[in-house]
């Protein structure tokens, strides 16, 4: 396979080169892990880092006496971004990362370990069509790496990697190696992870220091046949193609595009028919799921009001109109009936929508230092649309080691639980399980404005589809 | 949907064909990311250099809101030491839009005394005050950035809503986290936030959309003939505010500039890319970071960029 990027790549390579998608993965693991080595080496090895980078990378490793033999670049070094996390050697905050084969474009979500590793894992995992989480091949499968495969479990990740790092530490022992997997496997089956369709679980034996199966594959892994790193990530369907399956469209409602006299200069001296403008009204959103096409029937869900159904007049894009969009494309609709249509109202396919409800069952990933408690007032950020709510109670908290759910009163900084909250208007809520957008809200906290919690809809109890998502 | 339970497994090609391409999707996630900042502030404002960034910004801004015009101004700071050319290309842009211009001017204050000229001329660190002047008295609650991840360390840390504090501080510690495309921009009284919508996109991706959505640029990112000297590194153009020293020679080459700031701090790279097509395959094929090869500002320590945004930089 090819590892050319399109950074090295000649003109007319890039001329005929297909145009390249977006993935999305992130990393977890600690720095003892080699995650940062992984991430540096990934991000070398694929021509990422250019030449002044590396230059004051090398000039930094050489500070700091790293090198030796291994040819004296602290690969490390490349995603310590801060002053801070420099002096101390550790990773504080969520890094982003950008690099392209020339088949995909890639964004990292680079997440530290050590500290607050829910919170990271949670934010990275948010958008990620994959993870790779480490672990280091002395060690094995460590409580830290059931914490990581049950949060990834827990968000829906489609695809989980483990990389199980310094393969060249066991001397490159296939059984070293197929015992961490046959682990792995192990806990993925507790977990559900990689055999309940929806997401899956590879691994694969790396040397993050040496590169053996990074981007290239290893000679010195002659027992293993799969593919290196690079290639599954080049490889591996995004999720959005993964939901392109779903035919529920659905549109929360950002603004009203309705310009009456205010229309664009450079619109207007562009020819743009000023007359046929003057009573324009679009919805403008970006479509979370699903496809829609003009003459469609959908239904647009406003809060305390019973669903109104009407047909897609029109899809327009800047000048364009089209016949059809899909997610996550950002677009503007028109509507056949004159409803009156605000920011927080959704527009989904007619008839494909549950109930808007005023109670929420839900996992809670809780981020502050600020625990909850029962009876304390949040708001809740579901779609376009901020509401107040009242947490009725805390139903237990998730033991991430043994995946059992303890009895609890409060959730704190990092731990993962359920609750009931009441909402003081009904919210189109659907469940995270099968809507990995309309099924995730925010916790905020209405006295500073604070993120306390990334929040999953689950089902109402008792309403369960499948016990083994009930954690 | 295929599952990769044992190693044997073949990895299947990547369908590529119902997927939109990297550039829409980065476009489609500004788009939104412009939209909620617009829906949930009460006065947004755009950072308008006239630079390559912050002319693709407006660039989006206008598709989010077609057929209206983009419902909020632009804010320049003027350090005073602009490129003639730039700030005509500004004000040839705001007129073709019917947008208002707020000008934040570096000049104004030095010569009230509120900021002082530093020893070694640059005038890029000196922005921050006027800057935070004009979000005060215009009550602008959110600043569109053109800021991108792949800039820097540290932006590579700062999310697409940035919390900044009444002094205009950012404190990458203490971060909300960002999860999903939700976007949490509360703030209190005094507080605003800098909004990023184009985070994730690399210099690359700038140019190819500026080649696929034909969009025009200020003429200095394209090759021409300039007279320059030599000055840590960089060819630095022969302007009022940027003079040769003894012993610096001053010759007529072939440059253009990948970024576009103070001109007593930003150099140009000899280039024969004359179209933005030339841009995008000198870019591709480029061996340094765009700051990095014409900067001086981020050079002056190793976490030149962390120190200026902690007080308030862009």
């Amino acid at each position: 396979m090819s590892t050319e990027t399109v950074l090295s790549g000649s003109a007319g390579g890039l001329e005929t080169a297909l145009p390249t998608t977006l993935f999305r993965f992130a990393t977890a693991g600690s720095v003892d892990d080699g995650k940062s080595t992984l991430v540096g080496r990934l991000l070398h090895d694929s021509k990422a880092i250019l030449a002044d980078t590396l230059d004051a990378v090398a000039r930094t490793s050489a500070d700091r006496g790293f090198g030796g033999e291994k040819g004296g670049i602290d690969l490390a070094l490349l995603t310590d971004g801060l002053r801070a996390e420099r002096e101390q050697g550790i990773t504080i905050d969520v890094a982003y990362r950008y690099f392209a084969t020339d088949r995909r474009s890639f964004i990292l979500a680079d997440c530290p370990g050590h500290v607050q590793y829910t919170k990271n894992t949670v934010t990275g995992a948010s958008t990620a069509d994959a993870v790779v989480v480490l672990i280091d091949a002395r060690k094995g499968v460590l409580e830290q790496t059931r914490r990581h495969l049950s949060v990834l479990q827990l968000l829906r990740v489609a695809h989980v990697i483990v990389a199980v790092n310094k393969i060249d530490l066991v001397d490159f022992s296939e059984s070293v190696f197929r015992d961490i997997e046959a682990d792995v496997q192990q806990v993925g089956r507790e977990l559900g992870l990689g055999s309940d369709g929806i997401s899956d679980l590879l691994v694969v034996p790396v040397s993050a220091l040496d590169g053996d199966n990074v981007v290239e594959r290893s000679e010195r892994t002659p027992w293993y046949t799969g593919p290196a790193l690079l290639e599954v990530l080049e490889t591996l369907p995004a999720a959005d193609e993964l939901e392109s399956h779903l035919e529920s469209f659905r549109f929360p409602v950002q603004l009203v595009v309705r310009p009456q006299g205010a229309l664009a200069p450079d619109a207007v001296a562009a020819g743009l028919d000023v007359e046929a403008y003057r009573d324009y009204r679009a919805y403008a959103g970006q479509i979370t799921e699903g496809s829609v096409k003009v003459g469609d029937q959908v239904s647009v869900l406003t809060p305390g009001q019973a669903p109104r159904t009407t047909t897609v007049a029109g899809i327009d894009f800047a000048g364009k109109s089209l016949e059809e969009a899909a997610a996550p494309q950002s677009v503007a609709v028109r509507l056949a009936d004159e409803f009156d249509v605000a920011r927080g109202d959704t527009i989904a396919a007619a008839g494909t929508v549950r109930e808007a409800s005023a109670d929420l069952y839900a996992a809670l990933c809780w981020l502050s230092p600020k625990p909850l408690r029962e009876g304390q007032k949040v708001l809740v950020k579901h779609g376009t649309r901020t509401v107040q709510a009242l947490v009725r109670s805390v139903s237990g908290k998730l033991d991430l080691a043994s995946f059992k759910l303890e009895g609890a009163s409060s959730l704190e900084l990092n731990d993962i639980g359920h609750a009931q909250l009441r909402l003081a208007a009904p919210l189109p809520l659907e469940n995270y399980l099968h809507h990995r957008r309309t099924g995730a809200f925010l916790v905020i906290d209405p006295l500073d404005g604070n993120t306390l919690a990334a929040g999953l809809v689950k089902d109402h109890p008792g309403d369960h589809e499948d016990e083994r998502y009930s954690i | 949907m295929s599952t990769y339970l044992s190693e044997e497994t073949q990895v299947t090609d990547a369908a590529v064909s119902t997927r939109l391409s990297s550039l829409d999707t980065l476009e489609s996630e500004a788009i939104h990311i412009i939209r909620e900042v617009v829906a949930e502030f009460e006065k947004p404002a755009l950072l308008f250099s006239g630079g390559k960034d912050s002319v693709v910004m407006l660039h989006l801004a206008t598709k989010a809101f077609w057929p209206g015009k983009v419902p909020f101004p632009v804010l320049h700071v003027d350090t005073g030491h602009n490129f003639p050319e730039v700030i005509d290309f500004r004000d040839r842009t705001v007129e073709r839009l019917g947008l208002k211009l707020v000008v934040g001017s570096v000049q104004e204050f030095i010569d009230r005394g509120e900021l002082a000229e530093r020893a070694d001329g640059t005038r890029n660190p000196l922005q921050t005050v006027p800057l935070l002047d004009a979000i005060q008295q215009n009550k602008f609650d959110a600043v569109f950035g053109g800021g991108r991840r792949d800039e820097d360390k540290a932006r590579a840390k700062e999310r697409i809503l940035s919390l900044r504090d009444e002094f205009g501080q950012w404190d990458p510690r203490n971060q909300r986290p960002e999860l999903w495309n939700l976007y949490n921009g509360r703030h209190t009284v005094g507080q605003h936030v800098r909004a990023f919508p184009i985070s994730n996109w690399t210099e690359l991706d700038i140019w190819r959309y500026i080649e696929r959505e034909n969009i025009e640029l200020p003429g200095l990112y394209y090759a021409h003939e300039r007279e320059v000297f030599a000055r840590d590194g960089m060819w630095r153009a022969v302007g009022e505010v940027s003079q040769p020293r003894d012993g610096e020679d001053v010759i007529t080459k072939t440059v253009r500039y990948r970024t576009v700031g103070d001109m007593s701090c930003t150099g140009a790279v000899e280039s024969n890319a004359f179209t933005v097509s030339d841009v995008v395959v000198e870019v591709a094929a480029s061996t340094l970071t765009e700051r990095g090869a014409t900067r001086a500002d981020d050079r002056i320590s190793e976490a030149a960029m962390e120190d200026r945004k902690k007080d308030g930089y862009f």
